[in-house]
């Protein structure tokens, strides 16, 4: 267990909005295979963590290191990088102009140079892992919000990247939605993919992550094994957290 | 033949159109032309400055060098919009016709001159139409395409603008409708449209309002016209509200033909 390679190695990230820092000294490393949930109360800087991860936020300082290298480094290529850090969205940010099997094909086309035939096969593959394949030929607008969500996961997976940031996947779909989205993420956990999770899932975050990280105003309040944080929380604002999804 | 003052209204329009009804026509196709031509590279020109104009600066990759050059490029064509949309056309016209010719010493002929303005006019209001088109796009997907890697260019060419294109079309249609007006300003310049033709012939024989009646249902009926078509157009690019479900059973078969793919 301790040989897995290192993907990540996140040290004093601190990311400031003008005057509020929304991040404060965050340490934290994802190595392969691991499936981190990262769970907290709103506001806490979930989303910014991961949105400082795949940098669509410019992180204020700290290091972020990429198999070694620092992504923040002004000189690194962030879009090579990205290719290999896929994201989910909580809105899914499909494209609109273009049809199921086209927005899983427009990223190995364009960002990874694939032939046609080679990035239709890849979609396809990916379509069906999802239970997407029959829609191939709809507009992101026709589907529903976990049809779309599905969809999303696919593109991102398309992209044959080497850990998928998800942002609260789940939490602008309709209850009856949320299992359709979970069951994918579940197989994918299954099949060792290196993911990293925003939710408030959480009887999935206990049952699928191997490791949970609890966040609170900026900080890494507390972290470990799911057992450890679900099961014997040390934290008085960890414990205070899970009491409220204690009926679960 | 009787004396056309002698005619009643009607005997005088079919007088004007047996004997102008080619220069009418040919002022028409005239008018049409320019407005056509004017109107497509003022979409270019206005897609161009808004693509500059939505240009994203990253204070910590991109070099000094290169934010200064876009920000000075984007000072300029906001002048450049600003000024042409805040002078009218027929003075621009005059402006450009005499004025580069005394200033700056170069000759530009009146056509030249006609599609110059028209263009740069039309180019200026759809410059801030195409501005607005970008911006209406959900952020979202330009934050999806970045997610898998895409640069900026890749993200607005393969995803925002396709979309900002369709959202502006009723601009596009709208500028259309205004040229085939406008132009008439340009008799100014001695352009021989619709309206040079129509003052022509009125002045001949005092026919100001039989004339303009001819002039006012050519002119109308270019504008229904073009905005049938537009509409049309708008239809033809929304496509088919259906989708067909691919049968899973073929899709083992089908992989290299299921699904028709618009992405070259
Ligand atoms: N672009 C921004 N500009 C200014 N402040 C921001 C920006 N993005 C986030 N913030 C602030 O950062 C803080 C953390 O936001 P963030 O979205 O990371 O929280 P979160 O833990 O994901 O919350 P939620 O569970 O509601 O999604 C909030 O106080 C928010 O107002
Ligand atoms: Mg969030």
């Amino acid at each position: 267990m301790s040989e897995k390679e290192r993907i990540l190695e996140i040290t004093h990230l601190v990311k400031s909005f003008g005057s509020h820092e929304v991040l404060k000294d965050i340490h934290f490393s994802v190595d392969q295979g691991d499936v981190i949930s990262i769970i907290g109360a709103s506001g806490s800087g979930k989303s910014t963590l991961l949105r400082c991860i795949n940098l669509l936020e410019t992180p204020t300082s700290g290091s972020i290191l990429y198999h070694g290298k620092d992504i923040t480094d002004a000189k690194m290529n962030i879009y090579a990088y990205r290719e290999k850090v896929g994201m989910v969205f909580q809105n899914f940010n499909l494209f609109h102009n273009l049809t199921v099997l086209d927005n899983c094909m427009v990223g190995p086309i364009k960002v990874k140079k694939k032939k046609k035939e080679e990035a239709r096969e890849l979609a396809m593959t990916f379509l069906h892992k999802v239970d997407m394949e029959q829609f191939i030929n709809a507009k992101p607008r026709q589907l529903s919000g976990g049809q779309q969500q599905r969809v999303a996961i696919a593109r991102a997976l398309a992209m044959e990247p080497e850990i998928l940031l998800f942002d609260e996947p789940t939490s602008a779909l309709d209850p009856q939605m949320v299992g359709e989205v979970l069951n994918v993420m579940t197989t994918l956990a299954e099949e060792g993919m290196t993911m990293l999770i925003v939710t408030h899932e959480m009887a999935f975050a206990r049952d699928v992550s191997s490791h949970v990280v609890f966040m609170a105003d900026g900080v890494i309040e507390e972290e470990g094994s799911s057992e450890e944080v679900f099961g014997n929380p040390q934290k008085e604002k960890t414990k205070d957290f899970l009491s409220r999804f204690r009926n679960l | 033949m009787a004396s056309i003052s002698e005619m009643s209204f009607w005997q005088r329009i079919i007088f004007l159109l047996q004997q102008y009804g080619s220069s009418y026509l040919k002022g028409a196709g005239t008018t049409l032309v320019i407005a056509l031509v004017s109107t497509f590279i003022g979409c270019l020109i206005g897609f161009a400055v808004g693509i500059v104009q939505t240009i994203p600066l990253d204070p910590k990759r991109d070099s000094k060098v290169k934010r200064l050059l876009i920000q000075l490029s984007k000072i300029l064509l906001k002048a450049y919009v600003e000024l042409f949309r805040g002078t009218p056309m027929i003075v621009q016209a005059v402006f450009i016709y005499y004025g580069a010719a005394q200033v700056f010493d170069i000759h530009l002929g009146m056509w030249q001159s006609a599609f110059l303005v028209v263009s740069i006019n039309t180019g200026a209001y759809m410059a801030e139409s195409v501005r607005g088109g970008i911006i209406s796009v959900d952020p979202g997907q330009m934050e999806g395409a970045k997610a898998i890697g895409m640069t900026h260019f890749q993200a607005m060419v393969n995803v925002i603008l396709p979309q900002a294109f369709r959202n502006i079309i009723p601009q596009i249609g709208n500028n259309f409708i205004i040229n085939i007006k406008d132009t008439s300003v340009l008799s100014i310049i001695s352009i021989v449209d619709l309206f040079f033709v129509h003052k022509s012939v009125a002045g001949a024989y005092y026919t100001y309002f039989e004339s303009a009646t001819i002039v006012m249902a050519i002119y109308l009926t270019m504008t229904l016209i073009a905005s049938k078509l537009l509409n049309l157009w708008e239809r033809y690019l929304d496509g088919n509200d259906n989708y067909e479900l691919v049968d899973k059973m073929d899709i083992g078969n089908q992989m290299h033909s299921a699904g028709r793919s618009a992405v070259r």
